[in-house]
């Protein structure tokens, strides 16, 4: 047994979900005052592009009181730690292993951030 | 003056509650939920179908097939024996878990004179490397499938959806005397960003390496004490 379900055609990209979420809680935020600025913080491992956010909040914020208003990408490096030797560290290239002891044992403590901070509102 | 409200909320935080009602409703009715993920081609189907046929009769699957179009994996999921469900996301790159939430009533698991229970519930993503990762779904455990031919560099290249996996499905082992695949090379990267992660290198086409994979997801389904939280695919962003 087989079932058909459709969602909807042509969303091209997730950004444009992730754009009508950040929208959704700017509002929400906004105390039915006009907002003039967002403030997002985004991890650098987040699989997040800032120009098609920004393509789509041009479009999606139309008609609503966060219309026009500008987006502020926090761009939140990666860092790890090592397990091993305790290095902490911002990782080059594509190898993320320990760059003092090369210990492939290492954590993510910073760069998977992916939130909206603050809105600055009309008064 | 303008002023500054502070907000701190997470971009994904609509998903991730309704992830969590995905999973409360598998947790009702008592059924363990897989997140397969995997580049195209890498056997997402294969390993499906194989794991339908080996497990049928000591487990009740059922699968939720999500792909831009086509019903092509569903019927090939139902051709194998389970009760399969498509979901066509017509162009968007991954599921999300308001897909999968409106997918699970098609299984009929408010029906139970009408539909057999399901032990287990694969849900097979949109073949991608991305874009899945930054979706939670609901599932208990999400399983990622490398495949000998894409390379040894993919963990490297995708660090996000290493990162979040339960299991590693390495497929197309049959293939390793014909291709450049530096196992070791590949072990590393995945060690790095998923220490300990338990690793099934296999063939669905000879079926070498198959049973390991066949245990643990039987496993998965006799454990029912369930975890509550969120599997790490998955781990929360921020």
């Amino acid at each position: 047994m087989v079932l058909l379900y459709r969602i909807h055609a042509g969303d091209p990209m997730h950004e444009l979900t992730i754009t009508e979420s950040i929208l959704e809680i700017a509002l929400r935020h906004s105390q039915s005052r006009r907002i003039t600025d967002l403030h997002l913080a985004i991890g650098q491992l987040s699989s997040i592009i800032d120009d098609s956010v920004q393509f789509y909040w041009d479009i999606i914020s139309q008609g609503t009181l966060a219309e026009g208003a500008r987006l502020h990408f926090r761009r939140i490096p990666t860092e790890m730690v090592c397990q091993e030797c305790n290095r902490r560290y911002a990782p080059s290239g594509g190898d993320l292993a320990c760059p003092d002891c090369s210990s492939p044992r290492v954590k993510v403590v910073a760069g998977d951030e992916f939130m909206l901070e603050s809105i600055e509102v009309e008064n | 003056m303008p002023e500054r409200i502070p907000v701190i909320e997470k971009i994904m935080s609509a998903n991730d509650q309704l992830a969590a009602d995905n999973r409360r409703k598998l947790d009702e009715a008592g059924i363990i939920g897989l997140n397969l993920m995997a580049s195209p081609g890498a056997g997402k189907t294969s390993l499906i179908e194989q794991t339908i046929r080996k497990l049928s009769g000591k487990l009740r699957l059922a699968v939720i097939d999500g792909d831009i179009a086509t019903n092509i994996d569903a019927d090939r999921a139902a051709a194998a024996g389970a009760r399969a469900v498509q979901i066509n996301t017509g162009g968007e790159c991954h599921l999300d878990a308001v897909m999968l939430h409106n997918a699970l009533p098609q299984l009929g698991l408010d029906d139970p004179l009408e539909n057999e229970p399901i032990d287990l519930l694969i849900v097979e993503n949109v073949g991608n490397l991305v874009c899945p990762a930054s979706f939670q779904l609901g599932t208990h455990k999400s399983v990622l499938i490398a495949s000998v031919p894409e390379g040894d560099d993919k963990p490297y290249k995708y660090p996000g959806m290493y990162r979040g996996v339960d299991a590693l499905v390495i497929n197309k082992i049959d293939l390793l005397p014909y291709v450049t695949f530096n196992m070791d090379y590949f072990r590393r990267g995945v060690e790095i960003l998923n220490p300990g992660v338990v690793t099934f290198p296999l063939s669905c086409r000879t079926g070498e390496g198959l049973e390991a994979w066949l245990e643990w997801v039987t496993a998965q389904t006799q454990d029912r004490s369930k975890e509550t939280h969120l599997s790490p695919g998955l781990k929360p962003r921020g």
